[in-house]
This record gives C-alpha cells, structure tokens and sequence, in this order.
C-alpha cells in the first residue's frame, strides 16, 4: 500500500436489510493515525458501517476499501490486521481472564509462547494482571471492557475499530478506556470509533462524521464542526413553568439561534455574559448557564433532535 | 490449513473445565450399562430362552456404543453451539479474527469427533472386557463411530444456528434422539417393530451404524452391506455441513 492511502475508503457505501436502509450510499475516508468517529443515535447506521468495515458483513452496495483490501474477497487478511471491539462482548465468561487472551491470539495464528508473553503485557497495559486468573463472569462492566480491548490489540492491530467503547459503563470506568485509548492514538495506532457521546468524540477524535438516518450529515474536526454550525457559546435558560415561546429578534441581534426543548430554552450567541442581563429581563428564568457550544449543539443544529434519548 | 485447528483449540480448552467429570462418565457408564442390560436383563433372558443367538451382552454392547455416540455428538452440537451464537458469543469473536465460517464449523466438528474418538474407544475396550467382542473387525467399529458421531452433529449443529430460542432442542431430543435411542435396534431387533414404524427405523442414521456395529463386534460384517452404511452416514454428516453452511452464515454474517 502506497504512503498517502486512505486506510478506509469508502464511496456510495449501502448496507440494506431486507427493505430498511441502514447505510445510505455514504463516503468517507480515514487517514493512517487518525482517530475517526462516527457519531449519532441509535439506528443512524454506525453500527452496520462498523461491521463492514470489520468484514463481517458484506456490502449490499458502493465501495469499501479497507487497508487497500477488498473485504469481499480479502477478509480474512484484512481481520488479521484489524482490532476490533464490538458493542455487546464476546469474552467467555466461564474461562479465566488471562485464558480469553490466550485463544483468541490463537486464532490470529499467534504461537503459544508468543501469546502468553502478550497476554501478560496487555494485562498490564489494562491494569487487569491481578485478575489474570480469576473467571471472566464477576468482573464489573469496566474490566470486561478493558479486557476485550486487551484482546483487540493481541495481533498488533494497524486499524482499531471500537464500537460504542464505554456504552453502560459508570464515569470512571469510561474515563479509564479513554486513557487507555488516548495512549494507543499517541503510539500511532489509527482508531474509528462510533459513540453517541458527545463528549467522547470531542475527547477522542480527530475528526468525525455525524450520521443520521444511514447518512452523512456533517464532517469535519470536533472544533470545525462547532465553529461552523454552532456560536461560540449558549445560554442555557430554565423556567419554573413551560418553556416561553420567543423570537431571536428580542436579542437585537446577539441572538445567532434559540433552540426550545422540553425542559430548557437554548440560546446561541457569541458573548454569553452580555446576553444574561438582557435575558433575565425578557423571560424571568429560573436558572441560567453560559457555557461553551458543544458537538450535542451541532447535533441538535442538523437533525433537530437530542443524540441520548 | 490450520484456521479449523486454530476453532478447535477454543473448544478443547472449554472442555478443559470439565474434564474430569465427563470422562469418568465416559468409564462408569459403559459398566453401569452392560451390567444391568446386559449381565442382569441377559440373566433373566438366558432362563426364558434367548432368541437372539448370541448372550444379550454381546447383542446389546454394540448398540449401547452407537447410542452413546449419537447422545454425545448431538448433546455437544446442541447447546454449545446456540452458546457460541448466543450466549458466550465465542463465534461472533472467532469471525473479527482471521477465521471464516467454515473454519468456525470445521474446528467445531473436529472436536466433537475428538469426543467420540475418545468415548467409543473406551468403551470399546470395556465391551471386549465383558468378553462381548467375537472378532477383531471389531476395531473398524471406532472410525464408525465417528462417522455416526459426525452424521448427528452437522445437522444438529445446524438446527443450533437456525433455531432462534433453546426450546426447539426439547423437540429435537424427545421426538428424534430419544426414540432413536429406544427403537432403533439398540436393545431388540427392528424386525419385531410393527410394518410402518420398522421402516422408519431402517431410514434413521442410528439404525445403520447399530447394526453395522453388532456385525463387526460379532464378526458377522460383510464388504458390500459395511460400505452402505457407511456412505448413508456420510451423507447424513455431508448434507448436515452443508446445511449448517448456510445457517451459521445467515445467523453469524449479516
């Protein structure tokens, strides 16, 4: 493979079941070191995209390129060189920590010898060596993550493909996988990943593709993506009773957007501070934030809904 | 190749945990079996005249060997393989790595063929220790086995990957393995089965490696008969691989 290629190309790619459309002809393409995601809620098509990337399911339609590789016909070498992490686990709970590890380096062909020294060290890596031993069964939704993360990297992977890597797991659990994968992207490791955490793909990626309904609505860096479809702060305005109907011209103009949900009125502008006064005076909030825009502001921008609902 | 080696070790290291329990099933059985069928019922038999020809031990050995072969096979081609899918997911795993559908089944058959490798060799050996054993054409009966071993546990284990809920093996073992078991010319000839339920004796796999077994342990086998056994269990295991072919893919990649 020449320096410069995409690691994964994909045109027009399409994935259909039966009649549902679950990736609708999308394009996009990952560069060697660079952590990618794809980001939306549940039903956007992350996951098909996922599992054709991982050559587990076939394409129904378009092109993928996966390591310069046709996944139709090359799968098994490209799996080889690929770590995956898939959404719901597939350790085996009823042998040892240490015994997960061991098959499944067997199944890349990996020697015995050579397994067992990797799986000492990946146990480490994920702070697990002291559960070497132990069944897989007890152990909290965390470790069994940062188990199968151990496993995905026992071939040495190129490409990391991580499903929905801290789905279900408490803050803490989450913020020990995203150490853990922060340290593999500064090794050079090129991670995709899917979430619909807003603050993960802000964390973790380099750049990101937010798809809904199986298709690509905006690409670009976390920062980009904010910068061009958000301002640069919201107020945040909750209310005793229902949220008041209002139109951005009450601001003169420091107003860009508002945006009404349920429970709270969003207002997008440049200067929070300065519209607080102005706020207060018009709507007689409960409460008031100004905080920064985020990518849940940008999501809310293209699809007019809440990513986690 | 080695990818289907590559399955087998996962299967092997799972049977690891129970082991010990399972082979000293596979010792006490075959004793606990012929000594009641055949030492005890065989007694009462000798005193009533006995039809068969030979001791009920010698009669009933060869066909408590097949049968036990069959439970096994399909014992382990069925809630193992539903737990690979379903529950452990081990398959799912196996895919993301370098391993296609067929090497996932191909480790799986290989050792389920290990297992009764192992369990018709031992009880082989325990049926030549009751002195049931007329002839060393005894010996050909465990590639047999394993032959029967594989025509059960390629299609069960494809019944494993179509069926949606674990249910479905409640049917499969008490409309189809335990009558098989009770009527399929393991403990009395299928002759003495009424017209209508005697033939479908002769179409089930078990009947073919029974009485194929009782020849060969009896030293009564002939080539051509041998050989057409044979080839209806294999094509019982051929047409189940490619049954299974096509239900493991449509379960695993999608």
């Amino acid at each position: 493979m020449s320096a410069g290629e995409a690691l994964i190309h994909a045109r027009d790619l399409t994935k259909r079941f039966g009649d549902l459309v679950a990736v609708d002809g999308i394009d996009f393409d990952v560069q060697r070191g660079e952590a990618f995601g794809f980001l939306g809620p549940n039903g956007a098509g992350k996951s098909s995209t996922m599992r054709m990337i991982g050559c587990v399911s076939p394409i129904t339609g378009g092109t993928l390129r996966v390591l310069g590789l046709d996944p139709a016909r090359d799968g098994p070498q490209i799996r080889g060189r690929l770590g995956v992490v898939p959404q719901l686990d597939t350790l085996d709970n009823e042998l040892t920590v240490r015994e997960n590890l061991l098959i499944y380096a067997r199944y890349f062909g990996i020697s015995r010898r050579e397994a067992r020294v990797r799986a000492d060290r990946l146990l480490e890596f994920v702070q697990l060596s002291e559960r070497a031993k132990d069944t897989v069964e007890p152990l909290s939704g965390g470790m069994k993550r940062r188990l199968t993360i151990a496993r995905s990297l026992v071939n040495d992977p190129e490409l990391m493909l991580l499903d929905e890597p801290t789905t279900g797991l408490d803050p803490q659990a989450r913020h020990a996988v995203w150490e853990r994968l922060f340290r593999l992207k500064r090794q050079g490791v090129t991670l995709v990943l899917t979430t619909h955490y807003m603050d993960e793909a802000e964390q973790l990626c380099d750049r990101l593709v937010i798809m809904d309904r199986g298709k690509i609505a905006e690409e670009g860096s976390p920062l980009e993506l904010i910068r061009r479809l958000s301002t640069r702060e919201v107020v945040e305005l909750r209310f005793p009773g229902d949220v008041p109907t209002v139109e951005p011209a009450v601001f003169n103009g420091q107003v860009a957007r508002l945006e009404a949900l349920p429970d709270r009125l969003l207002l997008y502008t440049d200067d929070g501070d300065a519209l607080v006064p102005r706020a207060h005076e018009a709507l007689r909030p409960s409460s008031v934030l100004v905080r920064r825009s985020t990518l849940e502001d940008v999501f809310l921008r293209l699809t007019g809904r809440t990513l986690v609902d | 190749m080695d990818y289907p080696l590559r399955a087998y070790e996962y299967w092997l290291r799972s049977y690891r945990r129970t082991w010990r329990g399972s082979v000293i099933s596979s010792l006490v059985n075959p004793v606990l079996y012929l000594t009641a069928l055949g030492v005890g019922l065989g007694s009462v038999m000798k005193h009533r005249g006995n039809a068969l020809g030979v001791p009920y031990v010698d009669y009933v050995a060869p066909g408590m060997l097949a049968a036990t072969c069959m439970q096994i096979a399909s014992f382990e081609s069925a809630y193992p393989v539903m737990a690979a899918i379903r529950w452990t997911r081990q398959f799912h795993a196996m895919l993301s790595t370098p391993l296609s559908i067929r090497d996932v089944i191909a480790g799986h058959q290989l050792y389920v063929a290990s297992r009764i490798a192992f369990v018709s060799a031992v009880y082989l050996a325990i049926i030549a220790g009751f002195g049931a054993v007329h002839s060393p054409e005894a010996l050909v009966a465990w590639p047999v086995a394993i032959v029967l071993g594989l025509s059960f546990s390629a299609p069960v284990s494809a019944m494993a990957a179509w069926l949606r809920r674990d249910e479905g093996f409640n049917a499969l073992f008490r409309f189809g393995i335990t009558p098989m078991f009770l009527f399929s010319g393991t403990f009395f000839p299928v002759t003495q089965l009424p017209h209508g339920f005697r033939e479908i004796a002769y179409a089930t796999p078990l009947w073919h490696a029974v009485d194929l077994m009782r020849h060969l342990t009896l030293g009564t086998a002939s080539l051509w008969p041998a050989i057409g056994h044979v080839a209806y269990l294999a094509a019982w295991a051929v047409a189940g691989l490619a049954l299974a072919r096509r239900t493991y893919t449509n379960r695993l990649v999608t």
